[in-house]
């Protein structure tokens, strides 16, 4: 089999995955649309106080909110993805067994992450949005331009998901132990992914700081590319800088690791 | 098959000639057994101080994301609907202790629907012990001691700088909410539970009623639409935990036209919610089939 092959296998591997979670997935969406609704209400609130808040009009702030559910799954927001069962492989010892194959241990976790973000945003992205499109005013582009625009956008802010987890999980190889690294990574991100809030409504120097941490290419990068409130070529830019150089770190510490990899249990 | 009244006699219950018709001392039993069960949890939990002291930590951190996102808020505007500060961080502290305390007790219960999956159901079905006991205790983690404090820090910042003419009975409301908002929470919790025997996989269903409840109580009512406000009074009685005796401590109407004694109710709501939690708990574990595998 080709290497490309290979991959694409192992993507549709990670989608197939999630995919058999059918009522996990219904109530997955349930949940999102519930939290939709909620923080919905907080911004038009927010927004009626302070109108143009951040840059944003009322309908943008609004869409905002339902691309932020949309995300969630998405970017592993709120939850731990593939770097739970990778960091108990580790532990394990498990490990030594795919270092063995012929594949990229990088690039393999990276393909089964990605097929599970793309099966995510149909999943799980997609009715939270329509529910929000339906009872409140968004701000939705017309054209089909902006909504590519904003998918380009998404999978890039995948890419850096991707490598921000890929590096936590591989600390497993010094901590032995990953709850630590992991509640501290989805703390950050939750944080500095615009989560809470949009990033622009940060104060001050806060904000400053979010805005060019890479978890802002989680949320607020595919938001403001799809508001139009962001160059798409600077964005992609500044996303696909971030995934360079963190993709490029996991490596390192990934060839620092296996050159001192001690099996345990073995 | 797996009726909890069909399970064999055990000899605790003959000790006890009125076990098999007391409510009374089945719910003894079940206090007991969760006591020990929580006990336990404790002292492995202890084993490793460091790591308990981290994770309690994280718990404290995490939970006070939420209201970092208020005082954020905040930062930019003196008000959201109407409502300043300290009386957000009323109806906040009161209902994040109240769910604290319910977390705390029996938050582990959203691990039922794996067990269910997993068949490790079984193993408690055949133990002469109440199941809701030990499944509430199941992997009881103090740690979420640590939401708890970071609500009553909220709590004591709004006691503080609120300017509130008290009276003793809105004195006596603060720890009547906290209390009876805990039993409404906890109703949820075992509800929430009872529901995964029906639907396995479907954990996150419960989140939309925990963690999606206690975020929409930490906001004022004002906020909502008047439906939605509507099915957390008179559905799943969510406004019960600080919204409508919130709302009495602070002098403020509550958006629906309710009688001003309603703000007393509170612990007769948590009561109800509570039996009406056990009756659905019950079908839920008379309806479970094991997977058999």
């Amino acid at each position: 089999m080709g290497t490309g092959r290979l991959y694409a296998a192992v993507a549709a591997g990670g989608f197939r995955r999630y995919a058999t979670y059918r009522v996990a997935t219904a109530a997955g969406v349930f949940t999102n649309t519930v939290f939709g609704f909620i923080l919905a209400y907080t911004y038009l609130a927010l927004w009626q106080e302070k109108p143009d808040l951040g840059g944003y009009d009322q309908a943008q702030a609004l869409t905002y909110v339902w691309v932020g559910q949309a995300m969630f799954a998405v970017m592993v927001l709120g939850s731990v993805g593939f770097e739970e069962e990778l960091i108990e492989r580790i532990r394990t010892g498990d490990i030594a067994v795919d270092l063995y194959r012929p594949v990229d241990l990088q690039l393999w976790w990276l393909a089964a992450d990605m097929g599970r973000a793309l099966f995510q945003l149909l999943g799980r992205g997609l009715v939270p949005m329509l529910c929000g499109a339906l009872f409140f005013d968004l701000a939705l582009p017309s054209g089909p331009l902006p909504w590519l625009a904003c998918l380009v956008a998404v999978a890039l802010g995948a890419l850096v998901s991707f490598a921000i987890r890929y590096i936590v999980a591989l600390w497993a190889f010094w901590l032995l132990d990953g709850a630590g690294a992991m509640q501290i990574t989805w703390l950050t991100g939750v944080f500095f992914s615009g989560m809470l809030l949009p990033l622009n409504v940060f104060p001050g120097a806060l904000g400053d700081l979010a805005r060019v941490l890479p978890w802002s290419a989680l949320l607020q990068a595919p938001a403001d590319v799809l508001l139009g409130e962001a160059d798409p070529l600077g964005t992609y830019a500044f996303q696909l800088a971030w995934a360079a150089a963190l993709l490029a770190v996991g490596r390192l510490i990934q060839s620092a690791a296996t050159r001192k990899v001690v099996v345990q249990g073995g | 098959m797996a009726d909890v009244d069909e399970r064999p006699v055990t000899g605790a219950e003959r000790e006890d000639p009125f076990a098999e018709y007391g409510t009374y001392s089945r719910v003894r039993d079940g206090l007991r057994a969760y006591r020990m069960i929580a006990a336990m949890w404790i002292r492995s939990t202890m084993a490793y101080r460091a790591s308990f002291a981290m994770t309690t930590f994280g718990n404290f951190a995490a939970t006070s994301f939420d209201f970092v996102a208020i005082l954020l808020m905040f930062s930019q505007v003196d008000e959201l609907g109407g409502f300043t500060l300290p009386e957000i961080a009323l109806l906040y502290g009161t209902s994040a202790v109240a769910f604290g305390l319910a977390d705390l007790m029996i938050g582990s219960m959203d691990r039922l629907g794996r067990r269910v999956r997993d068949g490790t159901l079984d193993t408690l079905l055949v133990r002469p012990v109440p199941v809701l006991a030990q499944v509430a205790a199941d992997k009881f983690a103090l740690r979420r001691l640590g939401r708890i404090t970071q609500g009553l820090f909220v709590l004591g910042y709004a006691l503080v700088t609120l300017d509130i003419a008290w009276t003793p009975a809105k004195v006596l409301m603060i720890p009547l909410m906290v209390g009876s908002g805990g039993l409404i929470f906890g109703a949820v919790f075992v509800a929430g539970a009872a529901f995964q025997f029906v639907a396995q996989d479907a954990s996150e269903v419960q989140n939309a009623f925990t963690y999606g409840g206690v975020t929409l109580l930490q906001y004022p009512p004002a906020l909502f639409a008047k439906d939605l406000v509507r099915g957390v009074t008179f559905v799943l009685p969510l406004a019960f935990v600080n919204w409508v005796p919130g709302l009495y401590v602070l002098g403020r109407p509550y958006p629906l036209d309710l009688p001003a004694w309603l703000a007393f109710a509170p612990p007769l709501v948590g009561v109800a919610c509570c039996a009406l939690a056990g009756v659905a708990w019950r079908a839920g574990l008379r309806s479970y089939r094991s997977t058999g595998s």
